[in-house]
């Protein structure tokens, strides 16, 4: 897991400072709401680029994801982390983002990697690109093939996977996100998993078979 | 010796297994599941190389200053959000009929009248008739909007519905207020008619601003699954023929209410 875990004396004072930052906010002192943006806008970009998978959506989501956490500020439990809570609703307005993105994808009538079923499996979409030794070896296709297989996950496996691996959220946060079960969000991180592994392993030069699940030996 | 599944390893990679200390055992007496779990995190590994942009370590900055003229003057908690204006000239309205009531109830007595309570029990009904009322005939209106409105579903586009919502958070002050008043006073049907109102202005209020067509439709369906509009329409009319009936005697006063909770 990639996301920066503060020690747990550091993380403490930063949610005290949160906590006073959203009190003086909520008694009328704008400013200090720029404290929170500006403490909290890294980690929230960084969630919303592995989620839309693109820079002006992931800007898109940081401005939208704040101005909601404002507009919502009286509604924020000071017990909670203002950190964990910001970064749900950027969760929530990325999934929106990509729906909206795969709308106005469909609209220009372009094929779109995002769709779901079975047309954008990811190991077909994979096979498709009818990679080469040479190709295999090279970075940027592989770079290439694991933005397709991530764009080629539903919302809620990206959502899931980029929470879980990427962020090290707990699966009751995710759970949260995507309106779903504690069980459920485990399970959907095992598919986004699965599903990735199936369209990289060829391509990750460590054995292309995938073992038989649960065999005896 | 049976081998982890997949979903197992996968868990346990991922940091969710439940049988975290069984699984490791296996692992550590298993080498083909060692190279399976490898594998995955062959997989994994790769992805994390993955590059995501440095917006800059100005990036804070920069995002307050294109947010900052965006935000509204300032929110609120939600024990502030009592004292908005509309709300407080909500309870204002409710506060005046009540005020009301006590003076009509003061002033009307008949002399002579046996039963001073039944004049009492009148005169709230009334007031009542009068606020409850007209707060139907606005959640009327509201109901036949949004049953109306039709937007274009093939377009996709999302269609904000903020206006909708305050309208639904201003009714629904009031809606809880009349609620409350309707079940002390035992007139089940209006409470109950109330309560339905209610709960679907709950869901109005609470929508996300924009809502895509189809969410629009379901909102819409909700109207007409619940019978909302019909309900709020049979009562307020009730309620209007009532307000234009002169003094009506107690006695079929409460009979027509308990007709009706009966009903």
């Amino acid at each position: 897991m990639i996301r920066m875990q503060p020690s747990v004396e550091n993380a403490q004072t930063i949610a005290e400072s949160d906590a006073v930052a959203v009190e003086r906010t909520l008694a009328g002192d704008r400013d200090a709401f720029r404290v929170l943006v500006e403490r909290h806008s890294h980690n929230v970009f960084r969630l919303a680029y592995r989620m839309t998978g693109n820079r002006p959506d992931a800007e898109e989501v940081v401005q939208e994801a704040f101005l909601r956490a404002y507009q919502k500020l009286g509604k924020f439990e000071a017990r909670a982390n203002f950190g964990t809570w910001v970064y749900r609703i950027a969760a929530n307005y990325a999934i929106d983002r990509m729906r909206q993105r795969k709308k106005e994808e469909a609209r220009r009538a372009e094929p779109s990697v995002h769709e779901e079923g079975t047309e954008n499996d990811p190991v077909k979409l994979v096979r498709d690109e009818a990679p080469t030794p040479e190709r295999l070896a090279h970075n940027i296709e592989l770079r290439k093939q694991m933005e397709i297989a991530l764009a080629a996950l539903s919302y809620s496996e990206r959502t899931a996977f980029v929470m879980r691996h990427w962020e090290g959220c707990a699966i009751e946060e995710i759970a949260e996100v995507l309106k779903s079960s504690s069980g459920a969000a485990k399970n959907t991180v095992f598919r986004a998993v699965q599903k990735l592994r199936l369209a990289l392993q060829p391509f990750v030069g460590r054995g292309t078979q995938v073992r038989a699940m649960g065999t005896e030996s | 010796m049976k081998h982890m599944t997949e979903e197992e390893l996968i868990a346990y990679k991922e940091g969710v297994a439940a049988q975290r200390a069984v699984i490791a055992q296996h692992l550590a007496a298993c080498q083909e599941c060692r190279a399976e779990l490898e594998r995955i995190e062959a997989v994994l590994a790769a992805l994390d190389t993955l590059p995501v942009p440095n917006p800059g370590d100005d990036y804070g900055r920069h995002v307050w200053q294109q947010l900052a003229p965006r935000l509204p003057e300032r929110p609120a908690r939600s024990w502030q959000v009592w004292f908005e204006p509309r709300r407080l000239a909500a309870f204002g309205t409710v506060a005046v009929l009540v005020i009301a009531a006590f003076f009509i109830g003061k002033h009307t007595g008949r002399p002579g009248t046996p039963d001073l309570n039944a004049s009492k029990e009148q005169i709230r009904e009334r007031i009542l008739v009068v606020a409850v009322g007209d707060h139907l005939s606005k959640s009327e209106m509201f109901l036949v909007e949004l049953s109306n409105a039709q937007p274009n579903s093939s377009s996709g586009k999302l269609v904000n519905i903020s206006a909708e919502q305050r309208r639904a958070e201003d009714l629904l002050d009031e809606n809880r207020l009349y609620r409350q008043t309707a079940l002390q006073e035992g007139d089940k049907v209006m409470a109950s008619t109330l309560d339905e109102l209610e709960r679907f202005l709950l869901d109005v209020a609470n929508s996300p601003d924009e809502v895509t067509p189809a969410q629009l439709e379901k909102i819409r369906q909700k109207i007409e699954e619940r019978g909302i509009l019909f309900k709020v329409r049979v009562v307020g009319r009730e309620l209007q023929e009532r307000q234009k009936a002169t003094t009506p005697p107690p006695a079929q006063n409460d009979s027509m209410k308990s007709e009706r909770n009966k009903a």
